[in-house]
């Protein structure tokens, strides 16, 4: 069992009881919610009779349904006025700060939190959405969770839960240039498999994590629940706190300080002890890219694809082929694209648009591909757009969107047809995931996804460096 | 809440690990804003193709129509958090899923609507499977306060957590109740973490 992690302190701050059926009963300090998984929680709340308990610790935007072209109101799709009219009312009914279109705060909800500072250290905090994991880059513990316990967070602040077992996960070395963050989560999912985290949260840390930014540090955590773990997390350090100062829910002055210190004192202790510990050095890594329906067939971008019996899961890779209609044995640098997507709460950052503007510029997208580029909040299009990196995408021939989910998944007008290819710098490979049934994804980094859709085909981000 | 103890009738074996929420109920599904209508929609795109034509999937295979007992591989419900997907196997009849395991997210919003998802071993499986698929009409008997999964003369070990199971078998699936039982305890929590203050006095530590 662990003991004096990150991951036990928190939880022991936040537990308010152990309930009749032994669960823990753990107190939820920010709730996010957005518009696809909570109408049917308000809803009960409002069949149950049930009122708020802390309507002040709920805030909510809206970004999975709405078109990232236009958006006037009311939208085309009607389903999707609906969502938007549903949040719209319950926000209002429960007293619950909303962000909505016309809101400069408006954005992917695990943009935002962090954006905001609403995210902070030694929390517990819970959204109706599986990626919520991405919080905790900040030493948060942040939890998944479907609808009827969104409902549970609205009426009781808190949630029945079941302790996780601790794996720490040792990055060493540095990152060379063109290996991203996206490439460490691709490569740690592809060595412990997409159920490998299966009743544990998973730690980050090593040289390469403590290097790393927010921004990056949110990328790896965001992939967690790919792997399979609930939560994940990196201990707050000096790079959390710079991150955090000045943001608009962040204290200042004394209290700044004086959170600090608490912040400091839940990171995991040296001598803290785990029940696994898993050691990965850089030097493994390479960028990396998917080449099945699920994010842990990965495979680095020089290699050829692999033969089903070379995987863990001969299956499940029979199937995949089936699907991406790919062979075994094909080169990875020499499949073609129809679509390239630079977006989701993984990698819409302003560092992701950077470093995928860094390969775009001077260059042009190939006449057969379709390029979108959808920041992840309004205040990430907004420093884009100062820095001029709107007009650099748009010069290569990039659209260039307003914020959203958008093709990460297929509940907005942004969507694959048919069979298409799509290198994608989101999350998701599953079948269907990209909002065309044959559709097929591709999992990279915004940077390679750049170079993709110069190139045509798969490239080497590296060699256009 | 009502207790869940025992669950019997028949299989139906849907094959393959890893099998993703998308895939149990695809995204665009999800902008209705009730769950009233999600009994049709399980596995919609590996049912049908894009006419509307139906493909080669055990939903479609009449011979385990009224089945309410689901079987599945390894990590069944990985991916997105959407409840639209136990909810949608729950409303078309589906009653108790068993298999070699189950993602976390997944797991917990089956527990919270009443739908056990209980486990067997890969062989075990590999056998129940079989059986089923050889004979639709078997029925199958779980009992969810002996962890035991009865299947003609055999009868099969099942692991699910203790929390779990004395959620199902008190009647406290539905844990909002029990949460809110607790409401002064909850308010005495907050009051002791220096982050709902802003930080305003001094932190005491963790």
């Amino acid at each position: 069992m662990s003991q004096g992690t990150l991951y036990d302190k928190v939880w022991d701050a936040h537990t308010v009881d152990i309930l009749p059926t032994g669960q823990t009963q753990l107190f939820i300090g920010l709730h996010l919610v957005h518009e696809v998984t909570s109408p049917q929680a308000f809803a009960m709340m409002r069949e149950q009779g049930l009122t708020i308990a802390f309507p002040e610790l709920t805030f909510a935007t809206v970004d999975h349904i709405v078109p990232t072209d236009l958006r006037t109101r009311p939208f085309l799709d009607e389903q999707a006025e609906g969502m938007m009219q549903a949040l719209e009312g319950a926000s209002q009914d429960f007293g619950i700060e909303f962000y909505g279109l016309n809101s400069d705060r408006q954005g992917i909800v695990h943009i935002i939190g962090p954006q905001l500072g609403l995210t902070q250290p030694a929390m517990t905090l819970a959204c109706g959405d599986s990626h919520t994991s991405t919080h905790g880059a900040f030493g948060t513990l942040a939890f998944g969770i479907g609808t009827t316990q969104i409902r549970d967070v609205l009426a009781t602040q808190s949630l029945a839960l079941d302790k996780l077992k601790v794996r720490r996960i040792n990055v060493h070395g540095q990152l060379s240039e063109g290996v991203y963050a996206k490439d460490v989560i691709l490569t740690i999912i592809q060595r412990l498999g997409v159920g490998g985290g299966k009743g544990y949260a998973y730690e980050y840390g090593g040289s390469a994590i403590d290097s790393m930014s927010m921004d990056e540090r949110m990328s790896i955590c965001n992939m967690t629940i790919e792997g399979g773990a609930l939560v994940g997390y990196v201990n707050p350090d000096a790079t959390t706190f710079d991150y955090l100062r000045g943001r608009p829910f962040v204290p200042e002055g004394p209290a700044f300080d004086r959170a600090v210190t608490y912040w400091r004192s839940v990171a995991s202790d040296a001598n803290a002890s785990y029940d696994d510990i898993v050691e990965l050095s850089t030097s493994e890594i390479e960028p990396t890219v998917t080449w099945g329906i699920n994010p842990g067939q990965a495979v680095g971008v020089s290699a050829r694809l692999p033969r089903p019996e070379e995987v863990a899961d001969p299956a499940a890779a029979r199937r995949a082929y089936a699907h991406m209609g790919f062979e075994a044995g094909t080169p990875v640098l020499t499949i073609p694209i129809d679509v390239a997507f630079i977006g989701s709460c993984t990698n819409s950052r302003l560092s992701d648009l950077r470093a995928a503007a860094r390969i775009a510029q001077g260059r042009k997208v190939h006449p057969r591909v379709r390029a979108i580029v959808v920041p992840g909040s309004f205040e990430v299009k907004r420093q884009a757009e100062h820095e001029g990196l709107d007009r650099v995408f748009e010069e290569a021939g990039f659209q260039w969107r307003a914020a959203g989910c958008s093709m990460c998944l297929g509940m907005n007008p942004d969507k694959l047809r048919g069979r298409e290819v799509c290198a994608s710098s989101s999350n998701r490979n599953f079948i269907g995931r990209q909002g065309s049934p044959g559709g097929r994804t591709i999992l990279m980094s915004p940077a390679m996804v750049a170079a993709a859709a110069v190139s045509g085909h798969i490239a080497d981000v590296r060699e256009f460096l | 809440m009502i207790p869940i103890r025992h669950i019997s009738g028949t299989a139906v074996p849907v094959r393959g690990n890893d099998i993703d929420t998308d895939r149990i109920v695809p995204a665009r599904f999800l902008k209705e804003v009730t769950f009233d209508r999600m009994g049709e929609y399980p596995f919609l795109d590996e049912r049908f193709d894009a006419e509307g034509r139906p493909k080669s999937h055990p939903f479609n295979d009449r011979k385990y129509a009224g089945a309410s007992i689901l079987l599945v591989n390894a990590n069944f419900g990985c991916g997105s958090s959407r409840e639209h997907a136990p909810q949608a196997l729950y409303r078309s009849g589906i009653r108790a899923i068993v298999g070699e395991s189950f993602a976390a997210i997944f797991a917990g919003n089956s527990l919270a609507i009443g739908l056990p998802v209980v486990a067997i071993g890969p062989e075990d499986m590999e056998r129940l499977m079989g059986m089923v698929e050889r004979e639709p009409k078997i029925p199958l008997t779980l009992d969810i306060v002996e962890k035991r999964l009865g299947i003609q003369r055999e009868v099969m070990q099942i692991d699910l957590p203790e929390t779990a199971r004395r959620a199902l078998v008190d009647g406290h699936w539905d844990s909002t109740s029990l949460l809110a039982a607790n409401m002064d305890k909850v308010r005495e929590t907050a009051s002791r973490l220096p982050y709902l203050s802003r930080f305003r006095t001094p932190a005491t530590g963790s």
